[in-house]
């Protein structure tokens, strides 16, 4: 991605209302082309975000520049940016047709053109024939694309998402998902999506930028948000995933021993750990395995099973070690016999499955 | 559900009596042919004769029509344009007081009670206070003191329709305007004006209705030349009821009667508008996404 050229930045951006402060201090750059989605809980100042973007909200200090140039104090009608709201905000007074051509005929466009790009757009969104309903006579999903259609029909340089699949069930959904990306990539067009469905943002971004308490916890790739997660917080949003409280016993060359419940256990070091501190190991529910034999592997702990959940396919497990902390695991049911509550198990990893973080769980909420 | 006893029935049948008979003798005599100055309650024959009485040009009521007509029209139109705006400035105002600071705020708010105040007034006081006004600062009696002083009452009328169609309407699409490229008057041409339109229109006919049926407040500001209909039967049964007055209140019941029903069929197509745009429910795939 970061071989493409910067197309939008934003810089120290802050939003207050009242005495509440939304967005409290983002860097970010978009690269062109790119689908960046913002990821984070209710409140996290994901939508504040956008519409500062879009120009419906001025920030309180900052700026956000588009191409180089800054466009902070510019009005939403001049900004190269187009929004798909999260209600659709389809003018319920005009049809079809008339919703998607509305910016163009706001831009003063010819009839002809208008003609011509209107129904080149419901073709994009397949709904060829249905120019003259009124967004009352739609589906759903039908006023979704109808929405992404009208946004679409200026070529934003930037179009804005604002959870758009929120109100569709789950099986369109997940269509909508992939028509999506796949419009996303045959337009060239930057996409900044806005979600706080994990799954879908790791399923369809090129970029994730997590953010919690109008801050951005961690932006990089799906697969370094899953990987590589940074903080307790992006382990925990992001995926099943168990956080293990141990201590760094010992800090050697490129690896921490780390004290969990009187077991010793190799994990990759950072820079950053003290010998002594309270560290959290995240390791994914699906990445840890389990057996009755001990296991010869590095990374391994013993305790009791608890409970076990059965789903179809696959099982969830609970092992409470000996200091009382429980460990999620996800495993296949098959040759899962001999796994009863009340037995001694192991449960191990290999070590690059196991990721040390600080606990920031608390803050910023 | 429980069923009505018969008292309900008498109940309601008793009121539906006491409102409407009088308005139904006050049709029937309308046809009576009795030739009488004054209204003689005798019902001898039918007869369109008052009716005609109604357009003479010296007894009838032509004139008074057209003068109240016309004082509606422009109260009407003034009204509408000042409420209208009044509204959306109300309505739209920043949400946050950092941008007017707090007493402007409060100030909106305090606006917002009074604006809607001349509903309230006793009609007496309102005349009253108008024609004192209007010799303090010497605007003659006549039409521009009526226009005035109807858009007075008038104008709340419309306030409160469009301010409450307005609160229900989804400031998002004004938004989505703006983003689509509409500058904010371009937004208010084909977003907010349109979509407030069926409520601008039904407080325009509440606020013609109230001007037409005005007696009290422009019988202290109305000129020698302006009587207006209202005014103009007031004078002529001081001295007894002449009867094609009968016939004048007939034809004003048809009228209010055929506003009412036009008003309730608009409300009802409304009504099935917004059925309309209800959910159409999980079909979400009629439209031929991929396969």
């Amino acid at each position: 991605m970061s071989d493409r050229p910067v197309l939008l930045s934003l810089r120290g951006l802050r939003k207050t209302f009242d005495t509440q402060e939304a967005v409290s201090g983002l860097d970010l750059e978009v690269f062109a082309g790119e689908f960046l989605t913002l990821l984070g809980p209710s409140g996290c100042g994901k939508t504040t975000t956008l519409r500062i973007i879009a120009g419906l909200e001025m920030p309180s200090a900052g700026s956000v520049l588009l191409d180089g140039q800054d466009i902070t104090a510019l009005a939403p009608e001049k900004r190269a940016v187009n929004t798909v709201f999260q209600n659709y905000a389809l003018f319920p007074h005009m049809n079809v047709a008339k919703n998607i051509a509305y910016g163009l005929r706001m831009r003063g466009a010819g009839k002809e053109e208008i003609a011509r790009k209107t129904a080149e757009m419901l073709e994009l969104v397949q709904l060829t024939g249905y120019g003259k309903r009124m967004p009352g006579q739609l589906s759903g999903g039908q006023r979704q694309r109808v929405a992404i259609a009208r946004s679409l029909i200026l070529s934003p340089r930037i179009l804005l998402l604002d959870e758009p699949l929120g109100a569709l069930d789950l099986q369109l959904r997940r269509q909508m998902q992939v028509e999506l990306k796949r419009m996303q990539q045959k337009l060239g067009i930057t996409f900044i999506y806005i979600t706080h469905d994990q799954e879908e943002a790791l399923l369809m971004s090129d970029r994730v930028a997590l953010m919690r308490g109008g801050r951005f916890v961690q932006v990089g790739t799906p697969l370094e948000l899953y990987e590589h997660p940074q903080t307790a917080f992006a382990a925990s949003f992001i995926g099943e995933t168990n956080l293990i409280a141990g201590r760094a016993a010992a800090v050697k060359e490129g690896e921490v021993l780390l004290d969990i419940a009187g077991f010793s256990l190799p994990c990759e070091s950072f820079d950053w750990i003290t010998p002594g501190e309270e560290l959290l190991l995240c390791v994914r529910a699906q990445r840890m395995h389990l057996s009755t034999e001990p296991v010869n592997a590095p990374c391994r702990l013993k305790g009791e099973l608890v409970e076990n959940h059965y789903a179809g396919g696959e099982r969830t497990s609970l092992v409470r070690l000996p200091d009382g902390q429980t460990v999620r695991v996800r495993h296949s049911t098959e040759n899962d016999a001999g796994l009863a509550p009340g037995s001694e198990v192991f449960c191990w990893w290999n070590m690059p499955s196991g990721v040390l973080v600080r606990d920031d769980r608390e803050e910023g909420q | 559900m429980k069923k009505n006893s018969p008292w309900a029935s008498f109940y309601l049948a008793l009121i539906l009596v006491l409102l409407y008979l009088p308005v139904l003798m006050v049709v029937l005599f309308s046809f009576n042919s009795n030739p009488g100055r004054t209204a003689n309650f005798q019902f001898e024959g039918f007869s369109l004769q008052w009716y005609r009485d109604l357009f003479d040009p010296v007894t009838g009521y032509g004139t008074a029509l057209t003068t109240s007509l016309v004082l509606a029209g422009w109260s009407v139109l003034f009204s509408a344009v000042i409420g209208t705006l009044g509204a959306i400035g109300m309505v739209r105002r920043p949400r946050r007081r950092g941008l007017i600071g707090r007493a402007g705020h409060a100030a909106l708010g305090a606006g917002e009670q009074i604006a809607v105040l001349p509903i309230m007034i006793p009609e007496i006081i309102l005349g009253l206070a108008l024609m004192a006004l209007f010799s303090f600062i010497g605007i003659p009696f006549g039409m521009p003191a009526l226009v005035l002083s109807h858009v007075a009452f008038c104008v709340p009328y419309i306030f409160i329709t469009v301010k409450g169609r307005l609160a229900s309407l989804d400031p998002g699409l004004e938004e989505a305007a703006r983003d689509l490229g509409a500058t904010p008057l371009k937004v208010l041409a084909t977003v907010t004006l349109p979509l407030s339109f069926p409520a601008i229109l039904s407080g325009c006919l509440l606020a013609f209705a109230m001007s037409m049926d005005d007696f009290v407040i422009s019988f202290f500001v109305n000129g020698p030349q302006t009587t207006t209909l209202p005014l103009k039967v007031y004078s002529s049964v001081k001295v007894g009821v002449p009867p094609h007055v009968n016939a004048l209140c007939t034809v004003m019941l048809g009228v209010v009667f055929t506003l009412v029903a036009l008003g309730q069929l608009i409300q009802a197509g409304n009504l099935k508008r917004k059925d309309r745009l209800g959910y159409a429910g999980r079909d979400g795939l009629t439209g031929g996404l991929v396969p």
